[in-house]
């Protein structure tokens, strides 16, 4: 890894726990996402993947380590500013819309924001998603595949630093899995916008990312570039993994 | 119309007006609070406006009388802003007490059967735990506009509370409902059918205006 990346981390983990309870759900010695790139977090199911995307989005504090987000240091008694916080965003597996209009929910971010002229910005993140001309349906009448594009567009409207991305496209057909991997390809290509995905879908990964993490039981067991990453793996349950050959 | 039997209508109207009014700007914050804030004893205040909403009317009544009575704990304090007995004022206060346990716990419910998911994305999104809670609000609006109207409909119907913190004095503190009692008692139905009528006309006009309220949220 050359020292220009280094420094240009995005993030920097070290010695990160999430304890719920009595159960140690994530506990990541270090992690760096870098400006620019695609991280995949690859790993079976509860193996630490969404709650490591929250901490990532301070949704919840951790309960141990830090996190350094743009050479700030946070951890559990330090939590960052709205502003920080408000320069990271979420789109989740499964998209929660606003019993509104598609329009209203693309705005709705800024609008916290205190964007109330916002034309442009939702009307370019709806074009980007393909929606403009469901602008003024409701959000409660549209498909799986279309509610998670405009989750992804009110996402973009509000042009965050770093999006995350927890299981984007699962449960959605090919048509709609190929839309929005294109648009995470563009994005990422065109705008630079940093982006973290987590995924059980290796394929998807191989795709998407420049590099791949794989967790396991809450720890990074491997993370690789992502040709070195599928050609290969340096250890046998990231192999065993790839090959769909583990039992979990 | 006697001019006095307009002056009932308008009393209640009144009366139940202002305690909707009191118990729903108490009520809905509180019972939001409560269905989005974790905190310790959370079940307990749930459990309480629970009892709250079936809480016999008359007994609140009862309360409310002993509270304000001169030699109640808080009429013995003869505070200038506390409402006397007999007045449309105490008929507030027993009214209020009687709909914020209602438009609470409606609230809270409401609320509550909005996805728990929806606040993390909208946290996400950017929005303060504020912000997040308002539009969390806005969602359960259905509920909401039904939390107010069971409030409404548990004051304006109601009969024992008023009656004894009121006194169902003619021309200052008599209500529909009272003056139902007073005119059956007397035998004079027809102006007791007549009373129930305008009641039923009121109630149901009040409700198609929270049933406007509640928008094109209704018919999805």
């Amino acid at each position: 890894m050359s020292e220009a990346r280094c420094a240009d981390a995005v993030y920097r983990l070290r010695n990160l726990t999430k304890i719920y309870g009595e159960r140690r759900v994530l506990s990541i010695a270090a992690l760096e996402v870098f400006r620019g790139e695609v991280v995949a977090l690859v790993g079976p199911s509860g193996s630490g993947k969404s709650t490591l995307l929250r901490l990532l989005n301070f949704l919840e504090p951790p309960s141990e380590g830090i996190i350094e987000f743009e050479g700030q240091v946070y951890h559990s008694a330090r939590s960052p500013e709205l502003y920080v916080r408000r320069r990271i965003v979420t789109v989740f597996q499964r998209p929660m819309l606003l019993n509104r209009s598609v329009w209203d929910n693309t705005a709705y971010g800024l609008r916290l924001r205190g964007e109330h002229d916002a034309r442009a910005w939702v009307e370019q993140a709806l074009a980007l998603v393909g929606l403009q001309g469901l602008a003024h349906q409701r959000a409660h009448t549209l498909s799986g595949g279309e509610a998670q594009r405009v989750a992804l567009a009110r996402a973009l409207a509000i042009h965050p630093q770093v999006l995350l991305l927890d299981e984007p496209t699962a449960n959605l057909d090919p048509y709609n899995v190929g839309l929005i991997e294109g648009i995470i390809q563009r994005l990422n290509r065109d705008q630079g916008t940093t982006l973290v995905l987590v995924t059980h879908n290796v394929f998807q990964a191989r795709r998407l990312a420049q590099r791949v993490a794989f967790l396991l039981d809450g720890q990074i067991i491997e993370t690789a570039d992502t040709e070195q990453f599928f050609e290969a793996p340096q250890d046998a349950r990231t192999r065993a993994f790839i090959h769909g050959e583990m039992v979990y | 119309m006697s001019s006095d039997f307009i002056e009932i209508v308008l009393l209640s109207l009144r009366v139940s007006g202002q305690a909707l009014l009191f118990s729903s700007v108490i009520g809905v914050p509180l019972g939001a609070w409560v269905g989005l804030k974790r905190f310790r004893g959370r079940r307990l205040i749930a459990a309480m406006l629970y009892t709250g909403m079936g809480f016999p009317p008359v007994v609140i009544g009862l309360f409310v009388y002993l509270l304000l009575s001169r030699n109640g704990v808080l009429g013995s304090l003869n505070l200038p802003f506390l409402p006397r007995l007999f007045t449309p004022a105490a008929m507030v206060v027993a009214q209020t007490v009687i709909a914020f346990p209602l438009v609470a716990g409606f609230t809270m419910a409401a609320v509550m059967g909005v996805h728990p998911q929806l606040r993390q994305q909208l946290v996400s999104l950017g929005a303060t735990p504020r912000q997040a809670a308002l539009t969390v609000l806005m969602e359960a609006r259905l509920g909401v506009i039904v939390a107010i109207a069971a409030g409404f409909g548990g004051i304006i119907s109601e009969v024992g509370a008023v009656m004894l913190v009121g006194g169902n004095i003619e021309g200052r503190t008599r209500v529909l409902t009272t003056a139902i009692v007073l005119e059956t008692r007397k035998g004079n139905f027809e102006l007791a059918l007549a009373l129930g009528g305008v009641l039923l006309l009121l109630t149901f006009l009040a409700n198609l205006v929270m049933l406007r309220l509640q928008g094109r949220a209704f018919d999805e």
